[in-house]
C-alpha cells in the first residue's frame, strides 16, 4: 500500500494527464451533442500537451533563459558554465507550442464542420441527425 | 540437342495481339476479315517455320523479362508445345473462315469485338503452348480465361450472363483458389518454376505435400473439365458455334489438358509420380469423368450439349493417357490432343452449319436432315468415327495407343473403361447419323432438295473431315512429335 | 540545385498553395496551371531523388544547416524515395484527370480547393521525407486537417462524415504524439536515426514497449486498420470524386509507410519482431481485416462504398505482410504500397469519370457503360484485374510475395485470407462489369445494333486513366527490377530468411 501511494505521488503528473485523457475520450464517445464531442477532443489533446510540459519540469530549476542583463553588475550574471539541471527543459515547451497550434487549428476545422452540419440538419444532436439521415 | 535462342516464339504469340488495333480500326468488314486471315496465316507460318528445328530434336528458347527474381516470362518451344501450337494455329485459320459464314448469315452484332477477342484468345493459347515455366503458363492461362469471356457471353442476354457467371466461377475460382497457392507453394519448396524433363519437384517435399499439390493442380486447371469442375463447359454452349468449335473443342479445353500434361511431366515428373503411386489418383479422376460424361451425353437432346459432354469425356482420355505413366499410354494421350481436336471441330462445325441452314438445335428435330445436307452429315459421320476411335480415321491411332498403354501398364481396369467408353460414344453418335440418313419420307422433317450451309461454313468442315481421314494414313507430324515428347520424358 | 531536392519537393507545393489562395481570389483560371507546375517540380525532384538514392543509399538534408539532433533532418533512403515517387505521380495524374470534375462540382471554390490539394500533398511528401519524429507529427496533422477540409467539400453527408473522421484522426495523431513523448523520455532525442542508435540498450524497458504500441495504434487509427476503420467508408464515399481519387490511394499508403518506418528504422527489426505475441496478433487482425473488408464490400450498395471496403482489405494485406517478419512478406508489403496506390487510383479515377458523366455512383448508373464509355471501362477493367490479382498486372506480383511470405512464416490463415479476398474481389468487380456489359437487356436479344451512343468523358479525364492502367501492366512486368534495385536494399538483413 505505501508503495502504491508513493508511486501515485511520484508520478502524479502522469495520472492527471491520463485522467484528463479519459475524460476527453468519454466526452467524445458518450456525449451526443457535436460541440461537446469537439470539446472532448480538445480536452484529449490538452491532456497530451500537459503530459509533455510536465516531463520537462525539474526540481528546483528555473526558467530556461540565460540572463544577459543590462545595467550595473551585468558582466557578473552571465555564468561561464551552464548547468543543465538548473534550467527546466525548454524543448517540450517548444514542441507543445506547435501542438497547441495544431489543436487550435483542429478545433477551428471541427467547429466549421459543425456549422456546416447545423446548416444542413438544423440540429447539433447526433441522434437527431442520424434519425434524419435514416429517413431519407 | 541444342537450344536455339530466337524471338520467334514471342512473335508467334504477339502476331494476333498486334492485329487487334488493325481490326478495331478497319472501316469495312471485309478489311477486318482480311486482317484476321493475315494474322492467322502469319501465326501458322511462324509456327511451321519452327517445326524443322523441333523435329531435329532441338528446342527454341526466348526470355522476355524476369518479373520475379527466379522466375521469368520465358518461352520454350519443344515437341509438346509445338504439337499443340500447330493444332491451334491451323484450326484458327479454318475457324476464321467458318466464323465469316456463320456470323454474316446470322447478322450477329459486335463482330469486331468478336474477332478481336478471338485474336487475343489465340495469342493466349500459343502463349500457353510455348510457356517455359509455370508462371508464364499461369499468365497466359488467365489471359485466356478473360479473353474468352466476351466470346462466351457474346449475345449479352440473360442466358449469356448466367453462363458467363458459371464460366468465370469455375475457371477463375479454381485458378485463383487452387492453382495460385499450388504454384506459389511449389516455388517456395523447389525454388524454381521451370519445367524440367524429370519434373522439378523431385526430392523436395513429402508425399503428403506432393499429393496435395497434385490434386490442386489437376482440379485447378478447370479448363480440362475434370469432374466435378466440368459444369462450365455445357453452360458455355450458349456462345456462337465458331466459339464453341474452336475454343471449347480446341483451344480452351486443350489448354486445360495441355497444362495438366505439362505439369504432370514437367513439374512432378513421371519418376516421382510412379514412385509415389500417384498415377492411380489421376487415372481414377479421369476414368470417372470419362464414364459419367459419356452416360450424360446419352441423355442430351441439344446437339451442342451432347458434343460438350462428349468433349468432357474425350479430354479425360488425354489425362488418362498420361496418368498411365507408360510410354505408349502417354503417346496415345498426347496424340489424342491433335486427333480429338480435328474430329471435334468438325462435329461442332456441322452443328453450327445445321443451325445456320435450318435453325435447328435439337437432335429430335433433325430427323432426315441427311437428305437436305448430305455433305455436312457425311462429315459428321466421319468425325464421329474418329471420336469413337474406328478406322479409317485418325482417332483410331490415339485410341490404339491408349489401349496398348493400358496393357503396358497392366491396368486392366483402364482398358475396360476405354472400351466401355467407345461403346458409349457409338451409342450416342450413331443414332444421330442413322436418323439423319435412314428414315422414311413421312418421318423426315425436311424437304428433299439439297440446301447446304453457305460455302464459308461448308468448306472448312469438309477440310477438317478430310484431314481426319488423312491422319489415319499419315498422322505426321503429330505422331512424330508425340513420340519425341515421350522419349524426352522417359529418356529413351 | 539537385542537393536541395528534399527541401524543394516540400517547399514548392507549400508556397504554391499560398500563392494559389491569393491568385484564386483574383482570377480563377491561373489556379490549375500553378498547381500543375508545383506538382511537376515535386515529381521531378522525387524522381531525381530516387535515382540519386540508388547510388548513394541514403541522402541526408539538414534544414537550415542545423545538425541533428538539434535541427530537423530530412533523410531519404530507398523506401522514402519509392513512396515519394508514388505520391508525386498519383498527385499529378489525379490533378490533371480531375480538373473538369472540379470545375463541375465547385466552380466558385476552385482557389480554395487547389490550395488545400497542394497543402495535402505538401503534408504527404513531408511525412515521407522527414527524419524527425516530431516533425512527422506536424506534417501528419497538416495532411489530416487539409484532408478533413477537402472531404467536407462533398455532398450533403460529407461534413458529418468528415467530422467523424476528425475525431478518429485526432485520436490517432495524439496517440502517435504520446508514443513519441515516451520515446523522448527514454532516449532524449527526436531524430529517428538517433533514437534507433540509442534504443538497443533499452529494449527490455516497458516504456519503450509502451511507446511502440501506442505509436503503432495511433498509426493504425490513421490508416483505417481493422478494428479502427469505421471512419473510412463514409469519409471517402461522400467526398467529392476528385478528392476520393486523391486520398484513397495516398493517405492509407503513406500511413503504412510511417508504420514500416517505425518498424524498420526507429525500432529496429530486432525489437519489432522480438515479441511474437504482438506480431501474431497483428497478423491475425490483418486476416480479419482482409476478410471483413471483403465481406462488407459484398454488402455495399454503391460503387464508391464497395471500393472503400476494398481499400480496407488492401490495408490488411500490407499490415499483415509487414508483420509476418520475413523478407518475402516485407517485400510484398512495400511493393504493395506502390502497386495499391496505382490500382486504387485507377479504379477511383474510373468511378470519377462515371460520376462526371452520369452524376451518380450507384450500381444502376453503370447500365450500358461499356457502350457509353468504353475507354473508362477499359481502365476500370484493368484496375479490377489488378485488384483480383491477374498477371501481368502488378497486383498479382504483390500477392505472390505476400502469399510466399505467409507460407514461409507458417501463417496459413493469412494465405487463406489473401486467396479468399482475391476470389471475392473477382465477384465484386465482375458484378459491376456485368452491369456495364449486359444491361439494359435489348429486346432483340443482342442481334441488332445498339441504340446507345458513345458518350465518353473528356480527354483530360480519360488519358490519365489509361496511362495509369498501362502503368499497372508496366509495374507488373518490371517487378523484378523494382524489387532488386529498390526494395531489396530497404529490408535489413536482420529480418529472417
Amino acid at each position: 500500500m505505501p508503495d502504491l501511494i508513493t508511486s501515485i505521488v511520484d508520478y502524479y503528473n502522469y495520472l492527471i494527464y491520463v485522467i484528463l485523457m479519459m475524460i476527453g475520450l468519454y466526452a467524445m464517445i458518450a456525449k451526443k451533442n457535436l460541440v461537446k464531442k469537439i470539446v472532448g477532443m480538445n480536452i484529449f489533446q490538452t491532456a497530451i500537451i500537459l503530459f509533455y510540459v510536465s516531463i520537462g519540469a525539474k526540481k528546483g530549476a528555473t526558467i530556461p533563459i540565460i540572463q544577459h542583463g543590462h545595467g550595473e553588475g551585468a558582466h557578473e550574471i552571465v555564468p561561464s558554465v551552464i548547468e543543465a539541471a538548473e534550467y527546466i527543459n525548454p524543448l517540450p515547451h517548444v514542441l507543445m507550442l506547435t501542438a497547441i497550434v495544431v489543436a487550435v487549428a483542429t478545433l477551428g476545422v471541427a467547429l466549421a464542420l459543425a456549422i456546416k452540419v447545423y446548416n444542413r440538419y438544423e440540429t447539433l444532436e447526433e441522434d437527431e441527425i442520424l434519425a434524419q439521415i435514416r429517413e431519407t | 540437342m541444342e537450344t536455339i535462342i530466337s524471338i520467334k516464339p514471342l512473335i508467334a504469340v504477339l502476331v494476333s495481339i498486334c492485329a487487334v488495333p488493325l481490326l478495331i480500326l478497319s472501316k469495312r468488314s471485309n478489311i477486318r476479315e482480311t486482317w484476321t486471315f493475315v494474322a492467322a496465316g502469319a501465326k501458322f507460318l511462324i509456327i511451321i517455320s519452327m517445326l524443322p528445328a523441333i523435329l531435329n530434336g532441338n528446342q527454341i528458347v526466348y526470355t522476355l523479362a524476369e518479373v520475379v527474381p527466379g522466375a521469368a516470362i520465358k518461352f520454350r518451344v519443344d515437341p509438346l508445345g509445338m504439337l499443340f501450337a500447330l493444332v491451334a494455329s491451323s484450326l484458327w485459320i479454318l475457324t476464321s473462315a467458318y466464323s465469316i459464314g456463320y456470323m454474316r448469315k446470322l447478322k450477329e452484332h459486335s463482330q469486331t469485338r468478336y474477332f478481336c477477342f478471338f485474336a487475343l484468345a489465340l495469342s493466349a493459347t500459343i502463349g500457353v503452348a510455348f510457356a517455359a515455366n509455370l508462371l508464364t503458363l499461369y499468365l497466359f492461362y488467365e489471359m485466356l480465361s478473360l479473353a474468352t469471356y466476351p466470346l462466351v457471353t457474346h449475345h449479352q442476354d440473360k442466358e449469356g450472363r448466367a453462363s458467363g457467371r458459371k464460366y468465370l466461377t469455375y475457371i477463375l475460382g479454381t485458378s485463383i483458389g487452387l492453382l495460385l497457392p499450388a504454384m506459389i507453394i511449389s516455388y517456395n519448396v523447389a525454388g524454381t518454376l521451370e519445367f524440367a524433363n524429370q519434373g522439378f519437384l523431385a526430392g523436395t517435399c513429402s508425399k503428403g505435400l506432393v499429393t496435395m499439390l497434385l490434386v490442386f493442380f489437376i482440379f485447378g486447371f478447370a479448363k480440362a473439365a475434370i469432374m466435378p469442375f466440368h459444369g462450365w463447359l455445357p453452360a458455355a454452349m450458349v456462345a456462337p458455334t465458331p466459339v464453341s468449335a474452336l475454343l471449347h473443342a480446341v483451344a480452351v479445353v486443350k489448354v486445360g489438358v495441355f497444362s495438366i500434361v505439362r505439369v504432370l511431366t514437367g513439374v512432378f515428373g513421371i519418376e516421382l509420380l510412379s514412385t509415389l503411386d500417384l498415377g492411380l489418383v489421376i487415372c481414377v479422376a479421369a476414368s470417372f469423368t470419362i464414364i459419367v460424361a459419356s452416360l450424360i451425353a446419352l441423355t442430351q437432346d441439344n446437339l451442342k450439349r451432347l458434343l460438350a459432354f462428349s468433349t468432357i469425356g474425350q479430354l479425360s482420355y488425354i489425362v488418362l493417357g498420361v496418368g498411365l505413366l507408360s510410354p505408349k499410354g502417354m503417346t496415345g494421350g498426347i496424340l489424342h490432343i491433335a486427333m480429338h481436336a480435328f474430329g471435334k471441330i468438325t462435329l461442332f462445325f456441322c452443328a453450327g452449319a445445321i443451325f445456320v441452314a435450318t435453325g435447328k438445335r435439337n437432335i429430335s428435330e433433325m430427323v432426315g436432315i441427311g437428305k437436305r445436307m448430305p455433305l455436312t452429315m457425311a462429315a459428321f459421320f466421319i468425325a464421329s468415327l474418329s471420336i469413337i476411335g474406328l478406322p479409317p480415321t485418325g482417332g483410331f491411332w490415339s485410341k490404339w495407343y491408349l489401349v496398348l498403354g493400358s496393357l503396358e501398364a497392366h491396368q486392366i481396369a483402364v482398358l475396360v473403361v476405354l472400351l466401355t467408353s467407345s461403346l458409349l460414344n457409338a451409342a450416342y453418335f450413331m443414332p444421330v447419323v442413322y436418323k439423319a440418313f435412314f428414315c422414311t419420307p413421312e418421318e423426315s422433317m425436311f424437304e428433299d432438295k439439297v440446301q447446304e450451309a453457305p460455302a464459308f461454313c461448308l468448306v472448312p468442315l469438309m477440310i477438317t473431315a478430310f484431314v481426319t481421314v488423312m491422319f489415319f494414313f499419315y498422322p505426321q507430324p503429330f505422331f512424330r512429335l508425340a513420340t519425341m515428347v515421350v522419349k524426352g520424358i522417359t529418356g529413351g | 540545385m539537385s542537393q536541395h531536392y528534399p527541401a524543394l519537393l516540400v517547399i514548392v507545393p507549400l508556397l504554391s498553395a499560398l500563392l494559389i489562395s491569393i491568385v484564386g481570389w483574383l482570377n480563377k483560371r491561373f489556379c490549375f496551371p500553378i498547381a500543375v507546375a508545383a506538382l511537376s517540380v515535386s515529381l521531378y525532384s522525387s524522381v531525381g531523388l530516387l535515382l540519386r538514392v540508388m547510388d548513394e543509399k541514403v541522402i541526408l538534408y539538414f534544414l537550415g544547416g542545423w545538425d541533428p539532433p538539434w535541427g530537423i533532418a530530412y533523410s531519404v533512403d530507398h523506401l522514402s524515395a519509392l513512396v515519394l515517387v508514388v505520391v508525386s505521380v498519383v498527385a499529378l495524374l489525379n490533378l490533371i484527370a480531375t480538373q473538369k470534375s472540379v470545375e463541375q462540382e465547385f466552380s466558385e471554390k476552385i482557389g480554395a480547393f487547389y490550395t488545400l490539394y497542394l497543402l495535402l500533398i505538401t503534408g504527404l511528401l513531408g511525412i515521407v521525407v522527414t527524419g524527425d519524429a516530431f516533425n512527422l507529427y506536424v506534417l501528419l496533422e497538416i495532411t489530416a486537417l487539409t484532408g478533413y477540409g477537402l472531404i467536407a467539400m462533398g455532398e450533403d453527408r460529407a461534413p458529418l462524415a468528415s467530422l467523424n473522421y476528425v475525431y478518429m484522426g485526432t485520436i490517432g495523431a495524439c496517440f502517435y504524439l504520446l508514443g513519441i513523448g515516451y520515446l523522448y523520455i527514454s532516449t532524449g532525442s527526436l531524430n529517428m536515426t538517433n533514437i534507433s542508435s540509442i534504443l538497443p540498450g533499452l529494449y527490455d524497458s516497458k516504456v519503450v514497449l509502451a511507446a511502440f504500441i501506442i505509436c503503432i495504434v495511433g498509426v493504425f487509427l490513421k490508416m483505417a486498420f481493422f478494428p479502427l476503420h469505421a471512419w473510412l467508408p463514409n469519409a471517402y464515399t461522400y467526398a467529392p470524386s476528385a478528392v476520393s481519387s486523391l486520398v484513397a490511394p495516398l493517405m492509407t499508403k503513406v500511413m503504412i509507410y510511417v508504420m514500416i518506418r517505425l518498424m524498420l528504422t526507429v525500432f529496429t527489426p530486432a525489437f519489432t519482431f522480438s515479441n511474437l505475441a504482438l506480431s501474431n496478433s497483428v497478423v491475425w487482425l490483418a486476416v480479419i481485416a482482409i476478410s471483413m473488408g471483403a465481406v462488407l464490400a459484398l454488402g455495399a450498395r454503391d460503387m464508391k462504398k464497395m471500393l472503400c471496403y476494398v481499400v480496407i482489405a488492401e490495408v490488411g494485406y500490407m499490415v499483415g505482410g509487414a508483420w509476418l517478419g520475413n523478407r518475402a512478406g516485407m517485400t510484398g508489403a512495400i511493393l504493395h504500397i506502390a502497386n495499391d496506390a496505382l490500382m486504387t487510383l485507377c479504379v477511383f479515377l474510373a468511378v470519377g469519370n462515371i460520376v462526371y458523366k452520369v452524376r451518380g455512383y450507384a450500381f444502376e448508373d453503370l447500365k450500358g457503360m461499356f457502350r457509353k464509355m468504353p475507354y473508362t471501362m477499359t481502365g476500370l477493367v484493368a484496375g479490377a484485374l489488378s485488384m483480383i490479382g491477374v498477371p501481368p498486372t502488378c497486383g498479382f506480383f504483390s500477392k505472390w510475395y505476400l502469399i510466399s511470405g505467409g507460407i514461409q512464416a507458417g501463417q496459413y490463415g493469412f494465405v487463406a485470407a489473401l486467396v479468399f479476398s482475391s476470389l471475392i474481389n473477382a465477384v465484386l468487380f465482375f458484378r459491376i462489369i456485368e452491369i456495364g456489359y449486359y444491361e439494359p437487356f435489348g429486346a432483340d436479344h443482342g442481334h441488332g445494333s445498339s441504340p446507345v451512343r458513345m458518350a465518353e468523358a473528356p480527354l483530360t479525364m480519360v488519358v490519365p486513366l489509361l496511362i495509369v492502367a498501362g502503368g499497372l501492366v508496366m509495374m507488373g512486368v518490371y517487378t523484378g527490377d523494382i524489387i532488386t534495385h529498390i526494395i531489396e536494399p530497404i529490408i535489413p538483413p536482420a529480418i529472417g530468411n
